[in-house]
């Protein structure tokens, strides 16, 4: 089942930002420094302003992560992800807390696996992600490193996903909870 | 905005004015349903202002509510930025009344939180002591308030149908059309018919197509705690609409007592603000619309060397008779697709034995719901699994579920009752309310009556049924009702038939606190017929006066 861009539109909208919009002006990577007010580049190696990484190293790691978290059934998973986050990453205190969960992935595969996590494969990418705890961690955005992670990485893709009429789909509910997919299916038996 | 530990909640903002407006008719306290409604209807030819102690919430905000609502991290309190210092309270009853998870304090009131169904209550729930031999009669009959239920369900937008036989007489059609019956309401109605029990529509505070400039349902499926399409109806519709008439609403000015003077007339509201001043907001007349738990309190916390057991306490009463619905439900699993959680209202009930009440049994409704069972992407959000693991946990729980809830009256009790803490205080240094909820016999042996028909009726569906909240497990459905009571006899009552109250000649109480008793109706229809119901009396009074 693929996951579609209208699959992003629909989580963006769900979820709390103006996804339509967003996605017809940004494109991963574009735009990151003036969108924050600051005219400084961004650091080499992905990082951006104040040490948090830039919209693009922020989209590969969450691609990556996806690539573990998100089931084998979908497809298209990485440009769902890329529109999703270019509607996500808006400057508001959530994308912050998004850049700094990943820099704590990337520190972690860095260290652990000497290399990004993207370059490790899916079931490195998977023991990592254990390995942080991220598995068993309740989501706190306040929280712990694990806990962090939890809430703004892990669940913020699967809330992503599951809050889209695709992802609702591959359930059985092709208008999950979040996603306005009108007052009619409620009443429709099933397929 | 974006995310939702991104909603502001924060306190707030210098640089609004919140000082008093000079030469009001007319003070609301409170901005829920009520107080939005008096607000409303007096604006066009009044100065009106309504002081609430909660903030305004930024419409902008309600997808990072929705956000909120589906994330485990949040609890429902939340979700509308409910609790701390501000809303802290005490239980001291048989059982715990969960009060933060059952109000929202701010400009709207607990409609936003609410999940919108609006039906009359019946014309026995008016005569209860007369009709079942148990609790009082209201000074007021339902042929008094008909013509103000149908222009509430006008202000308010209500969907529904004629097809209840049960329902008591109505001049005119709901405003909007039904919901249509759901896949499950399907399913239910083959073994309904087999088992010679009605099933029919239910009015839906929520819109079924465009009206009054908001949107028709799309389906988010969060209406409780939040739509962020605005076709669920709350308050702010009318606060919104008070303010274009030129009512003045000011947000977080929690009023702490009311003064009054020597002959029995409300002065002023005393309100605190969020820079730490003090104000006075005088009027010529104060509607209290604060709630069912803060309106007695606020009385309770304006007592003077006249009044010494609260303001408009001579009955004594003020603060006794608490009440709120209980829960009956069941539910369990089907060997086929159920087709829940797509939306979050429900759309058949069956009110068919909600006349049969007496002395013993208590009139209850039984609702047959289409949010059975848990909620895929909330189920995602917690465990240790994910990918193809989690998918297959995920469909393993979803998609078979069935459950009815049903809600049930309890009796007005003295002992059931809201009071002032003695030793904690709120963040302006007031008492906080202090609940005692206890619930009678009647209403508990009514839930196993209510649980024996939607087990019945789960069994005939061929449900293999896996819980029953009876009378061990049920809870207040966050209806508070009955602490400033209604009675025509100044020593049975706070208000009397118009709703004000007997001791103070221009203060109204617009609330479900007034009811003397609480039917098994969701309460906010009558809520609204009633408050209109006083705005057309502090009307003729002002004029007269």
């Amino acid at each position: 089942m693929e996951l579609t861009r209208r699959d992003a539109a629909a989580a963006l909208a769900a979820i709390g930002a103006t996804g339509g919009v967003a996605l017809g002006v940004r494109r991963a990577g574009d735009g990151d420094a003036a969108r924050r007010g600051d005219d400084r580049p961004a650091d080499e190696g992905g990082s951006g302003t104040g040490g948090l990484p830039d919209d693009e190293a922020v989209h590969e790691t969450m691609r990556a992560v996806a690539a573990v978290v998100y089931p084998g059934a979908v497809s298209g998973v990485d440009a769902f992800v890329d529109g999703f986050l270019d509607g996500r990453l808006d400057g508001s205190s959530h994308d912050e807390g998004i850049r700094a969960a990943v820099a704590d992935v990337e520190a972690a595969s860095r260290s652990w696996y000497d290399a990004p996590i993207a370059d490790l494969s899916v079931a490195d990418r998977e023991s990592l992600l254990r390995e942080l705890g991220t598995a068993t961690a309740d989501e706190n955005p306040d929280g712990t490193t694990a806990e962090r992670v939890r809430y703004y990485v892990v669940n913020e893709l699967l809330l992503a996903l599951y809050a889209s009429p695709t992802g609702g789909e591959l359930v059985g509910i092709e208008n999950p909870q979040g996603y306005a997919g009108g007052a009619e299916s409620y009443t429709r038996g099933p397929p | 905005m974006s995310g939702a530990e991104s909603v502001g909640d924060d306190p707030a903002v210098a640089d609004i004015d919140r000082t008093p407006v000079s030469d009001a008719d007319v003070c609301v306290v409170g901005a829920g349903p009520a107080g939005a409604l008096v607000a409303d209807r007096l604006a066009a030819d009044h100065e009106v202002v309504v002081l609430d102690a909660g903030p305004r919430f930024d419409p902008a905000d309600r997808l990072a509510r929705q956000e909120r609502a589906i994330r485990p991290f949040y609890d429902r309190p939340d979700v509308w930025g409910v609790g701390g210092e501000r809303d802290a309270h005490e239980n001291a009853g048989e059982r715990a009344y969960p009060l933060n998870h059952a109000r929202v304090k701010g400009i709207g009131g607990s409609t936003l939180h609410w999940q919108g169904m609006v039906m009359r209550l019946h014309e026995d729930d008016f005569n209860s002591g007369t009709a079942r031999g148990v609790g009082p009669d209201w000074p007021i009959d339902y042929a008094d308030l008909r013509p103000y239920y149908a222009e509430a369900e006008r202000e308010l937008g209500v969907a529904g149908a004629s097809d209840n036989p049960y329902a008591p007489p109505r001049e005119e059609p709901h405003p909007m059309p039904p919901f249509e019956p759901s896949h499950s309401d399907s399913l239910f109605a083959e073994a309904c018919e087999e088992l010679e029990i009605d099933m029919h529509s239910v009015p839906n505070a929520r819109n079924s197509e465009p009206y009054d400039g908001r949107s028709p349902c799309v389906g988010y499926g969060t209406c409780q705690p939040v739509c962020p399409s605005g076709a669920k109806y709350d308050a702010t519709v009318h606060v919104e609409r008070a303010e274009e008439r030129g009512a003045t609403v000011i947000d977080r000015a929690s009023v702490g007592r009311l003064d009054h003077d020597d002959e029995d007339r409300v002065t002023a509201a005393v309100y605190a603000t969020p820079d730490g001043e003090e104000h006075r907001q005088t009027a010529d007349a104060f509607v209290v619309a604060a709630g069912g738990v803060e309106t007695p309190r606020l009385l309770l916390l304006s007592d003077s060397d006249r009044y010494p057991d609260g303001l408009a306490n001579g009955s004594g009463h003020v603060g006794e008779f608490f009440m709120d619905h209980l829960f009956a439900g069941a539910g369990g699993t089907l060997d086929e697709p159920t087709r829940q959680n797509h939306v979050g209202f429900y759309t058949s009930a069956c009110d068919q034995f909600y006349d049969e009440a007496d002395a013993t049994q208590a009139p209850f409704k039984l609702e047959f719901f289409n949010y059975a069972g848990p909620s895929p992407v909330e189920m995602a959000l917690s465990g240790d699994d994910w990918g193809d693991p989690l998918l297959e946990r995920l469909r393993d729980g979803y998609g078979n579920h069935v459950a009815m809830g049903g809600l049930v009256e309890q009796l007005p009790d003295a002992e059931s009752r809201v009071t002032l803490a003695d030793d904690r205080t709120d963040d302006h240094g007031n008492p906080v309310p202090r609940i005692e909820w206890t619930v009678g016999d009647r209403a508990l042996d009514t839930i196993e009556r209510a649980n024996e028909i939607q087990v019945e009726i789960l069994e005939e569906l061929g449900a293999d049924v896996e819980w029953v909240a009876g009378p061990d497990a049920t809870g207040p459905a966050y209806h508070h009702m009955g602490a400033t009571r209604m009675s025509a006899d100044p020593d049975r009552g706070v208000v009397d038939a118009d709703c004000r109250t007997h001791d103070l000649s221009n203060c109204w109480i617009a609330s479900s606190s007034v009811f003397p008793t609480s039917g098994a109706m969701n309460p906010t229809l009558t809520i609204a017929a009633l408050a209109l119901r006083v705005a057309d009396d502090v009307d003729a009074r002002l004029a007269d006066a």
